[in-house]
């Protein structure tokens, strides 16, 4: 590969992703740029929560153990780090990253905040949702609005200089995008380099889902050392093509395979693959094996993006509470059967609840069962029961009701866990791009 | 009769989802045996066989340049990640839904590779 290639990694393809695999990454992935995907819209919509009740909160939680571990790897290696860990509250997660600096010494970080994805204040009651209704008919407080921002709001960004550039929503592929743009200069009509850089993007931004994660099925589609997956790296040229790889002697794989499963990840229309850069053919994308765990990637196809940017709204809608009972041994799948008769009962008939309610036997038909796939005839079966309300009280005691079940209920139940937190909806609608500002700031250690 | 093969001997899978909507893409092992999955992975077909699941449109998406195909089902994740009360609210594991089906294969296709 050509030195004028840009090497950019990806450590975090989700909120709740490794981080080893990410020092091991900086370590030896001679980078110049690692991002991190940890900005799920449920995700966003939790951290609007969190700094409504304490404006210092509001990013990534795990952004703290991330930063302390990658920060000292990366000043060594010259790599520059781009996240979305700054979420509901980029600022804060600066300060943050500023103090975790100073703590270990690297003084002179600098981190440049990109601004101007919450537009909560750009809608009104009356703001139509894609999903039919406007916010108003939802009936339910809106906790955020943030708007996807693209490349071209985090290019001001990286033009600064900055070590470290924190975001809140931007479209995943745009944190890989910007880092090509600002190095090639791509510019907003070369559609077909755009739409090159958000294909390296869309391949990385789920981290080991295309190295062996989300893949491996033994017998059929088997992954070497799965414990030690390593995340991917792209080399990418001036023309967009990309070299998909990852670190040598990490476990996992890249292929034709899992390349081509990842193409297709969470994309409705891939000859039209929408975002706020460009909108993306991947329909005509060629893949070449081209070395032990080196996939060649090439020719996307660009046309012009949307005039419109999207919007993830969040609704506060209530509490979710999940319990659930085992039963094991003979005859255990009708004591669960009768276990989950009896709560129906209880729940529905005997205390009247009208709130949403489900009940499975886990390892019998809790997955495909409503699909109309055959039972299992298992003898360690767990009945779980799972229930929505805006009233707290009322799903606390439908998990209290799971649990009477140990005293009450069938022979031989036990294991009783229930949990509860908060349930937060997601709607979309759009926005015209010239009412969204981004904008950016730069602090330093 | 022509033989008949389980679809995950002969594909894989992967499942992901926006919103309400399932997207599970499907990739032959062997290119050979994508004539065959395009004429029995069809719409028609995943709506009788999971007539409780899948309610909404479906679309079956073909790509021969690439060698797989896109299915798209709509509404069809009891809410998708936000409101679903299911243990899979995600539908990851609904790639293995589309890979229990059956796929009839011409004769000459099932000789010779260990089917």
């Amino acid at each position: 590969m050509p030195r004028e290639c840009l090497r950019i990694g990806c450590g975090a393809g989700f909120a709740a992703d490794r981080l080893d695999a990410a020092e091991e990454l900086v370590r030896r992935g001679d980078l110049h740029w690692l991002a991190l995907e940890c900005l799920g819209e449920r995700t966003l919509a939790f951290a609007h929560r969190d700094r409504a009740r304490d404006p210092t909160k509001g990013y990534d939680p795990r952004l703290e153990r991330r930063m302390r571990a990658l920060l000292p790897l990366c000043r060594t290696h010259h790599t520059r780090l781009i996240s979305n860990m700054g979420a509901a509250n980029v600022p804060q997660a600066a300060q943050r990253t500023l103090a975790i600096a100073r703590e270990l010494g690297l003084f002179g970080m600098r981190v440049a905040c990109v601004l101007g994805d919450d537009v909560r204040h750009l809608l009104a009651p009356e703001t139509p949702l894609l999903e039919g209704g406007t916010i108003a008919e939802v009936g339910r407080p809106v906790v955020g609005a943030n708007a996807y921002l693209g490349a071209d709001a985090i290019l001001p960004a990286i033009e600064t200089g900055a070590d470290v550039i924190l975001t809140g929503r931007v479209a995943d592929p745009s944190l890989f995008l910007a880092p090509l743009r600002a190095r090639f200069g791509w510019q907003d009509t070369d559609l077909d380099r755009l739409a090159a850089g958000v294909l390296v993007g869309h391949l990385l931004e789920c981290g080991m889902q295309v190295t062996g994660g989300y893949f491996a099925d033994p017998g059929f589609k088997d992954v070497p050392d799965l414990a030690r997956c390593g995340y991917p790296l792209a080399e990418v040229a001036e023309d967009g093509s990309a070299v998909i790889t990852k670190v040598e002697g990490t476990g996992g794989m890249v292929d034709r395979r899992t390349v081509l499963e990842q193409l297709f990840y969470e994309v409705h229309d891939p000859a039209h693959y929408l975002g706020p850069d460009v909108t993306a053919d991947f329909s005509q994308v060629m893949i070449a094996e081209v070395g032990r765990d080196r996939v060649r990637v090439w020719n996307a196809r660009g046309k012009p993006p949307p005039q419109q940017l999207k919007v993830t709204v969040g609704f506060d809608a209530g509490w979710l509470g999940e319990a659930g009972i085992s039963y094991a041994g003979p005859n255990a799948l009708a004591r669960a059967e009768l276990a989950r008769e009896v709560l129906r009962e209880r729940l529905l008939v005997v205390h009247g609840l009208t709130c949403a309610l489900r009940f499975d036997l886990v390892g019998v038909d809790s997955l495909h069962a409503t699909a109309g796939v055959p039972r299992s005839m298992s003898e360690d079966v767990r009945l779980r029961v799972a229930c929505r309300s805006i009233d707290r009280e009322e799903v606390e005691f439908v998990l209290w009701e799971v649990e009477a079940m140990l005293c009450c209920g069938p022979a031989g139940g036990g294991g009783f866990r229930a949990r509860l937190g908060p349930v937060v909806e997601t709607r979309s609608c759009f926005l015209p791009r010239a009412q969204v500002r981004p904008c950016v700031e730069v602090l330093r250690a | 009769m022509s033989p008949r093969v389980p679809l995950y001997r002969i594909a894989h899978a992967r499942a992901g989802d926006k919103g309400n909507d399932s997207l599970v893409s499907v990739w032959p092992y062997d290119r050979r045996h994508f004539a065959a999955i395009a004429r029995g992975l069809t719409a028609e077909r995943l709506r009788a066989t999971y007539p409780a699941l899948l309610r909404g449109p479906i679309e079956v998406k073909a790509f021969p340049r690439l060698g797989g195909f896109l299915i798209v089902m709509r509404d069809a994740l009891e809410g998708g990640v936000n409101a679903s009360l299911g243990l899979d609210s995600h539908g990851k594991s609904w790639s293995y839904l589309i890979l229990r089906l059956d796929i009839e294969l011409d004769d000459h296709q099932l000789s010779g590779q260990g089917l």
